[in-house]
Order: structure tokens, then C-alpha cells, then sequence
């Protein structure tokens, strides 16, 4: 199914949590709802699943305008970050509730929870109650009981924060594979770029309720469209270094070495500006037009992570090993296309 | 000094069981007695045969059988609506979301405060008004709904997390459907004190019986009882007998239920 977003809107009183969210989910897609805490993510799960009704704006699924349509009509399965299962129901109970609700008779109800239970791997635990699952296989029960009903779209909000590392790591695959499996429209609440980039087709990112940028996840990366994309995605994050333009050179804060790349040819003179290079971006070179100053080297195995100063401005680098940095060496460096941006130190719109 | 203050506690525990539980013992006893070992001074401990004859005699004199059956009738019908009213009560001030609700809330809680005796003149005259006067709806009508239990039951309603009933209305949920398929199984244990209290509540009720109730057909048991005692005033044995057939019931039941009705209270009542 095809959800439409338009201008959708959410104010508790005079807080906006969403503002004027505009987007398209296409068919069969998993989307990434990406963002710090509190910008609005939950928010906007719950106003397409009919939770919270839109203070402005509009939802379509399809053809229909669900904007003021209940939560049970709109044939959404949602899993809650805590999961929500009925702690008194069998795991069987639990998956047949949302088929009990629409009066199907028992037989099928439980020949389809065992199908479910059989794509999500709980098909030998349907007679244990929730307290007796750990938490992996809690949220695969609560995928299953949000996929049994066939949704037409699938919801999930931070389904794997309570996990540890390792099965969050084997749970992201595993719903990419269900999500692909059932061909279902998804949206997947997260604030862990990682695994927002791993698992989705498409990444919305948004801050404060305002959408910053709608992509394919390496295009997120790569082609950040301003200072606070570019900041969130990236580990280690991006280095920053805020500077001056004059006469189409980069003077770094606390240097009279001018920088001269071709991302300044544009730039009006005395404009503050972050040159803003991520740490893989650096090649060492002998006669590069950048100049640091090496303060620590770790090894890495094949690569160093260095840590450099520009001026006032301490950055890392990932260097080859071959070059053999050494502590508290001068050096020049120079950078390659990718991961290299030049935004407005006050707005962060990209200028380059 | 610990060990000291734990002496004391204890000690302090068992001397008040003691007291707590000699009223029991003896009417226990007494119940079995003869007539001339309930009056002998000084006091004998112990009956010298454990012979049901004074039980025969009581219930020969008054119809116990008729007063048990009233009391039962009583007890099942108004444990059972007021339940349901309880429940339904809950689940409103919990869950939906109604212009005034807290304010209403407020206004019966404060409601809770009026002593029942205050209320027994005012219950009365509705009884006389509307005719029921010495019937058996005299009897249930007036406690048909609780303030206490309602808000046992809320503060029990609120703990269970909100995601539960997005779940379940998102998975074509009503309300009518959510609250008896996933709030009162949830809520079984605050429900069985409930039910447990009120029951205990009901089946001791005095006062009330004795102003509405003027024929035998109607007496419950404790005010049968008490109608009994005037009449059989000359035979403490038998008078004893009887009243151990009006607490046995219940002795009964808290024993096997005491965790429910101790846990159900310091849940709903230290809460919220
Ligand atoms: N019922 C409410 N009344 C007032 N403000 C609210 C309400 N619900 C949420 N908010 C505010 O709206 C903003 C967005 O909340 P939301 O729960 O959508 O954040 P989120 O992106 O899901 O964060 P997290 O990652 O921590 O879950 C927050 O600042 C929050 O304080
Ligand atoms: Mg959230």
C-alpha cells in the first residue's frame, strides 16, 4: 500500500512535536524514521496508526483519507517499543487476538498463527505466556501478532532498544527478511543511524518535528543536505572546522595558511563557514594543500585513526599505516571528492 | 539492641494474637458445652464431649437454615453487581477521557469520607418510598455499587501501560472488548480482594438488616442471630452455637484467602 503524507501536522498546545510533515511511502518499502530523542518520531507513528489525530495536514492510504479514521479501522499492525503483549495470553492467544477481534472463526485463526509464528521462529513457544520469553523472542511474537491480520501497513517504534548489541544485530536482518518476505509497507522508528542505514530502502531524518532530509541511505550519507545530516550520520562523526573565506581560500580559525580546494570557488568573501571532511576523506600527500599537525596515532590493524590539529580545530583522520605517521610530526594532507562539504557556520545550509 | 527490639515485636505479635484470637476459642468451646459447664466459676476450659446437641436446640428454635439461605442470596446477588458496577466504574475514570472526570473522581472519592451510618437514614426512607420495605431488595438494592472497590480497581486499571490498549485497539479492539478480554483477566488478583472484602463485608452486615427487615422470612444471619440471643438469652451454650455457624464461613474463607485480601489492600489503598 502507498501512504501519503501531507503537510501533517501535531501540536500539544503551543509544542509542536511534527510540523508540516510532507512525504510518500511507496509500496512494499521500508522506511527509516530517523531522528534524536524528542524530535517527533513516536508522534508520527502514532498519527498513522491512529493513536494521535492530526492537529493540520492530511494521511492517505491509497485512495482514502484516513485522517480522522479510529486506530481499529485502518488496518495497521503497530509494535510497540515495549511490545505490548497481553502478559495473561498464551503467545498462541496473543498472536490470535487481532483475528478473534475480527471474528475469524478458530480454526483459521490458529492455522494462521501458526504460519506467522513459523516466518518469525516462535512456532515452538505458543504455549508460553509472555513473562516467559526472553526478549528477542518477545518482539518476534509481537511482530507476528502486528503481521497475522495482514496490515496494510507495518509500524514498528524502536523494536529492538531493549536488546543487547548482538541480538539487535540478528533482529534487524530478521525483520528486513520477514518485511521482505511479506512485501508489507513499513515504517521503522529508530534513533541508531546504523541500523537505520543497514535495514531500509528509504531514511527520513527529522529534528524537532521538521523533516531535514528524505533518501536512499548512502545518499544520506554521501550528499548530507545540511550541517545537522551531515553531524548525525557518520562514526566517528564528521570533523567539523570552522573557518573564514577569502578570496576563494579557506582560512581554519587559528591559521594564516589560506586552503585552497575547489569547493571554495563559490563562496563569497568573509563568509563563516565549517569545512566539514569526514575522517576516511583524508589522503596524506606531499604537497597537499592542507597543513596539520599529527598529536596521537592509534593503530587500527590496516588503518591509523589520527588525531590532528588545523589551527584551533583537533580532527581524525583514518590514514594508511604505510605512511607511518609519528607523534607530534607536521604533515600535509589533501581530500578526496567523497565526504568533503563546506556549510554556513550560522544557518548550516550547504553551500558546497 | 536489634535483637532486643525483634524480642519485643514478637512478643508484642503474639500477646495480641492471643488476645485477637480468644473471643474464637471460646465461643468455640462454649459451643459444645453443657449449660452447667458454660456457667461453672471458675471457668472450664474445656467441653467433655464434643456433641453437636447444642447446635440441634439452636437451630430448632429459629429457622438458621432459612437465615444462612438469606444471607447467601444476599451476599452472591449484591458481590455481583456491585463487581460489575466496580469494573464498568474503573475502567471509565482509568480510560476514557470525559469533560469532568476528574472532578467527578474527586467528588466521590471525598464521598468516601461519609460513615455509612450517616447514610442510613436517608437509605431508609428511599427503601420506604419505593416500597421495598422487609424484602429482599431491601436488602441488595443499597449496595449494588462501591467508591472503595471502584477505586481499588482504577488505581489497579491505571498501572497497566497505555500501550496495551493502543495494541488492542489497533488490533479492532472496542472498548467494551479490551476491558473483559485484557483488563480484568489482568486485574484478577486486585479483583478476587475485591470480591473477597466485599463478600466479608456482606455477610457480617447488622445494622443495616436490622432497620429494613422485621420478618423472619428476610433475616439475614447476624441479625437472626442477634434476634436469636433475645430469645434464647437463658442458654449461652446455644447462643454460642449458632454464632459459630455465622463466622465459620467466613473464618473459612480468609484463611484460604488472606494473601488477596492483605496484598489487594496495601496495593489499592498505599498507591496513587
Ligand atoms: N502528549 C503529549 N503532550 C505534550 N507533549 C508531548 C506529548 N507527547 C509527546 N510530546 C512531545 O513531543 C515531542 C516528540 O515526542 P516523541 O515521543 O514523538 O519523540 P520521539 O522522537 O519518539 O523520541 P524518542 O526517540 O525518545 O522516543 C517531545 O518533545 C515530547 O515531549
Ligand atoms: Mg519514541
Amino acid at each position: 500500500m502507498r501512504v501519503v503524507l501531507d503537510h501533517v501536522t501535531k501540536k500539544f498546545d503551543d509544542f509542536t512535536a511534527v510540523s508540516e510533515f510532507s512525504a510518500t511511502l511507496e509500496d512494499g518499502e521500508l522506511v527509516c524514521l530517523l531522528g534524536p530523542s524528542g524530535c517527533g518520531k513516536s508522534t508520527l507513528l502514532n498519527m498513522l496508526s491512529g493513536i494521535l489525530p492530526p492537529t493540520g495536514g492530511q494521511i492517505f492510504f491509497d485512495k482514502d483519507n484516513v485522517t480522522n479514521m479510529p486506530p481499529e479501522k485502518r488496518g495497521v499492525g503497530l509494535v510497540f517499543q515495549n511490545y505490548a503483549l497481553y502478559p495473561h495470553m498464551t503467545v498462541l492467544d496473543n498472536i490470535c487476538f487481532p483475528l478473534e477481534t475480527q471474528h475469524v472463526p478458530k480454526p483459521e485463526r490458529i492455522e494462521r498463527a501458526n504460519e506467522i509464528a513459523k516466518l518469525v521462529h516462535v512456532d515452538t513457544l505458543m504455549q508460553r505466556r509472555p513473562g516467559e520469553l526472553s526478549g528477542g523472542q518477545q518482539q518476534r511474537v509481537a511482530i507476528a501478532r502486528a503481521l497475522v491480520k495482514n496490515p496494510r501497513l507495518l509500524l514498528l517504534d524502536e523494536p529492538l532498544s531493549n536488546l543487547d548489541a548482538r541480538l539487535r544485530l540478528e533482529m534487524r536482518e530478521e525483520i528486513r527478511r520477514i518485511q521482505q518476505r511479506t512485501k508489507v509497507t513499513a515504517v521503522f522508528v529508530t534513533h541508531d543511524q546504523e541500523e537505520a542505514l543497514a535495514i531500509s530502502d528509504r531514511v527520513i531524518l527529522m529534528k524537532a518535528g521538521v523533516v531535514q532530509q528524505n533518501d536512499l541511505p548512502q545518499r544520506l550519507y554521501d550528499e548530507p543536505c545540511n550541517q545537522f545530516v551531515a553531524n548525525f550520520l557518520g562514526n566517528p562523526p564528521i570533523n567539523n572546522i570552522p573557518g573564514t573565506v577569502h578570496g576563494h581560500l579557506f582560512f581554519a580559525d587559528g591559521t594564516d595558511e589560506g586552503i585552497s580546494l575547489p569547493l571554495f570557488q563559490n563562496i563569497a568573501d568573509g563568509k563563516r563557514v565549517n569545512l566539514s571532511i569526514r575522517a576516511e576523506a583524508f589522503i596524506p600527500e606531499e604537497n597537499g594543500p592542507i597543513p596539520a599537525h599529527v598529536e596521537r596515532v592509534f593503530t587500527m590493524g590496516k588503518e591509523e585513526l589520527a588525531i590532528m590539529t588545523l589551527g584551533d580545530t583537533e580532527f581524525r583522520a583514518y590514514i594508511d599505516t604505510e605512511v607511518g605517521l609519528v607523534n607530534g610530526q607536521n604533515t600535509r594532507l589533501n581530500v578526496r571528492r567523497r565526504g568533503v562539504f563546506v556549510f554556513d557556520l550560522e544557518s548550516g545550509a550547504k553551500l558546497a | 539492641m536489634r535483637k532486643l527490639s525483634r524480642v519485643f515485636t514478637y512478643l508484642f505479635l503474639t500477646v495480641t494474637g492471643i488476645i485477637m484470637f480468644f473471643p474464637f476459642f471460646w465461643m468455640f468451646m462454649s459451643a459444645f458445652k453443657t449449660s452447667a459447664e458454660v456457667t461453672a466459676s471458675p471457668p472450664v476450659w474445656l467441653p467433655s464431649s464434643f456433641s453437636l446437641v447444642n447446635f440441634q436446640l439452636a437451630f430448632q428454635k429459629a429457622p438458621f437454615l432459612r437465615y444462612f439461605l438469606n444471607s447467601i442470596i444476599v451476599m452472591v446477588s449484591s458481590v455481583t453487581v456491585t463487581t460489575v458496577t466496580s469494573i464498568l466504574a474503573a475502567f471509565a475514570f482509568s480510560r476514557l477521557r470525559f469533560p469532568g472526570r476528574q472532578t467527578l473522581f474527586t467528588l466521590l472519592l471525598s464521598m468516601m469520607m461519609l460513615p455509612f451510618e450517616m447514610l442510613i437514614i436517608t437509605n431508609y426512607r428511599t427503601v420506604i418510598d419505593l416500597g421495598i420495605y422487609d424484602s429482599m431488595w431491601a436488602l441488595v438494592l443499597p449496595f449494588t455499587s462501591s467508591i472503595f472497590y471502584t477505586y481499588i480497581l482504577k488505581n489497579f486499571f491505571d498501572t497497566v501501560p497505555d500501550s496495551l490498549y493502543w495494541s488492542a485497539r489497533i488490533d479492532g479492539s472496542s472498548n467494551w472488548n479490551y476491558l473483559w478480554k485484557v483488563m480484568v483477566p489482568m486485574a484478577r488478583p486486585s479483583l478476587t480482594t475485591v470480591i473477597l472484602l466485599n463478600a466479608l463485608a456482606s455477610w457480617n452486615s447488622f445494622m443495616w438488616p436490622m432497620y429494613v427487615i422485621a420478618t423472619d422470612t428476610y433475616r439475614t444471619l447476624p441479625w437472626g442471630l442477634q434476634v436469636f440471643t433475645t430469645e434464647a438469652g437463658s442458654n449461652p451454650e446455644q447462643q454460642m452455637a449458632a454464632s459459630t455457624v455465622v463466622v465459620l464461613p467466613m473464618i473459612i474463607l480468609f484463611l484460604f484467602a488472606r494473601k488477596y485480601i492483605v496484598g489487594g489492600v496495601a496495593r489499592g489503598g498505599l498507591k496513587g
